[in-house]
């Protein structure tokens, strides 16, 4: 199946050649993804860039996908990658369902596997370029967790990937509760989206908000926010700086 | 059974439909010690008989814990037995360190089911000689199986299997609609009765049994000796004459055996092979 005719053995890790068997950097990427857990579930919110380096040039990207009946994973960093593992979790996810006896995976159980799944491929110098962020609702149990492209993970009642760890966190710190309503979380996820949209260069203003209740995953239609941009500080911004014009 | 021209290898049908080594192996079952299992919806309760050898032997473990929520006991060669349950365990330990959560019973019956199908379909291998009652959790509550040699496998709200288990299937058919919703501890007391059946007459004491539970919030365990005789003992299970086992000390089967039986196996004219 290999038309390149490498003669490196597949797992080499030595030696020019081989480096175009695996990642080096991503090429298409997401920017942060942000989520919460509320009242009913889990609320996500991701915008709808794929950026090819600094270029914002796809903006249609849906990174917010339903994993199952319980499960909603959400990514950022490289797309083609984001849809790699989408294929592994749908093969996940059919020959669970093709047992049909009543038991099935739930949000803890597909954080985990992807958790091995992203540290074998560390393991191996070949990662999958990501920010995972898991969530869903299974039995009445509420669960987050994230993934990072070296395997590390963990869970939280809100969690962030990229620049949302940075700008996001703070605010929800501050400002999650328990039993957030959904028109509460809403607000405070547009709040955290807003801020990445004023600051994140590789942001941009078309995001779509998910949630994953009992009754399933539903997600918004995309949609804008409204930006200020009269501030006084957005007047002039180089005055006083030395060099600048 | 008698012997004939189409029981020499697994590969080979009879006439009449039928695969005799699978068949032969399911004897293997019947002349090893009894071992029950019985459940309600949110406990199982194993049993089993514990023959020593000799005065100067210990007996065979016949009772293994396969996972925190998955327990099993055997009856027939208790080496495949033994190899059965560490492929198991296996499976168990390899599903919790992927998804960080306990694998369904039920797939694990299934798993160990497709295993012994396998030694039904080669030349070169030959079916495992053992039953496995496997007791344990799943989303849906309690479970008990019975995995057999031929690769079927069947879930029970109680079962027997083993040698005189016929005595014990005759009292659980009496009592099993109780067991839905039986306490633990009932429950226990039901698997000491239905053991003190198979030993016909025999003093029902602690060093002749096994017992062990799994539940909801009770991770599966062999209870010690002192807590059965003390069940024993407050059940007042234990009958008052008992005249020895007067089976005469009939040698097995052809096939060697490593837990020589005293009583003679029941012989079925019926095709032993489950439907």
């Amino acid at each position: 199946m290999n038309f390149m005719a490498s003669k490196q053995p597949e797992n080499s890790l030595l030696g020019p050649e081989a480096d175009s068997q695996r990642t080096l950097y991503p090429n298409v990427t997401g920017t942060s993804v942000v989520a919460l857990k509320y009242k009913d579930g889990i609320l996500m919110a991701a915008d709808m860039g794929g950026s090819y380096g600094s270029t914002l040039r796809y903006k249609n990207v849906e990174r917010m996908k339903a994993i199952g009946k319980h499960s909603l994973l959400g990514a950022s960093g490289e797309i083609s990658d984001f849809q790699e593992i989408l294929r592994y979790l749908d093969d996940l996810i059919l020959y669970d369902n093709m047992w049909d006896d009543g038991n099935s995976l739930g949000p803890k159980e597909v954080h985990n596997y992807l958790t091995r799944l992203m540290y074998n491929r560390r393991n191996k110098f070949n990662p999958l370029w990501n920010s995972l962020v898991l969530g869903g609702i299974k039995n009445g149990e509420k669960y987050l967790g994230t993934v990072s492209m070296i395997g590390v993970n963990f869970e939280d009642d809100h969690v962030a990937t990229g620049f949302g760890n940075h700008l996001a966190r703070p605010i929800l710190r501050q400002e999650w509760h328990e039993n957030l309503s959904f028109e509460d979380g809403v607000r405070l996820l547009e709040k955290c989206m807003r801020v990445l949209l004023y600051r994140d260069r590789s942001a941009i203003n078309k995001l779509q908000i998910a949630k994953i209740t009992e009754e399933g995953m539903t997600i918004s239609q995309p949609y804008s926010l409204k930006t200020y941009w009269e501030f006084s500080a957005f007047e002039n911004p180089t005055q006083g700086a030395v060099g600048s014009w | 059974m008698f012997r004939n021209q189409y029981d020499t290898d697994v590969t080979t049908w009879s006439p009449a439909g039928r695969l005799f080594q699978v068949e032969y192996a399911m004897e293997a079952v019947k002349q090893g010690s009894a071992a029950i299992g019985l459940r309600s919806k949110t406990h199982i309760v194993l049993g089993c008989v514990n023959k020593a050898n000799s005065e100067l032997s210990s007996h065979q473990k016949k009772i293994f814990k396969v996972d925190d929520h998955i327990g099993v006991a055997i009856a027939g060669l208790t080496a495949d037995g033994r190899v059965l349950s560490r492929y198991m365990r296996n499976e168990c330990i390899n599903y919790s360190f992927t998804y960080e959560s306990p694998l369904p019973v039920g797939r694990l019956v299934v798993q160990l089911a497709d295993k012994a199908q396998v030694c039904t379909q080669r030349s070169w291998k030959r079916p495992y000689g053992v039953g496995l009652l496997v007791a344990g959790l799943d989303e849906s509550g309690a479970h008990l199986y019975y995995n057999c040699p031929s690769g079927n496998y069947f879930e029970y709200q109680a079962f027997a299997i083993g040698s005189r288990s016929q005595a014990a299937k005759t009292y659980l058919e009496r009592k099993f609609e109780n067991f839905t919703d039986a306490s633990r501890d009932d429950l226990v007391k039901d698997a000491i009765m239905a053991i003190r059946e198979t030993l016909q007459g025999e003093t029902l004491k602690s060093s002749v049994c096994t017992i062990a539970v799994v539940g909801v919030g009770e991770p599966f365990h062999i209870l010690d000796q002192a807590t059965v005789q003390q069940m024993i003992d407050a059940f007042e299970i234990v009958g008052e004459q008992e005249a020895p086992d007067a089976a005469a000390g009939q040698e097995a089967s052809a096939e060697p055996e490593p837990e020589p039986e005293q009583g003679a196996a029941a012989g079925e004219g019926v095709a032993p092979m489950d439907i």
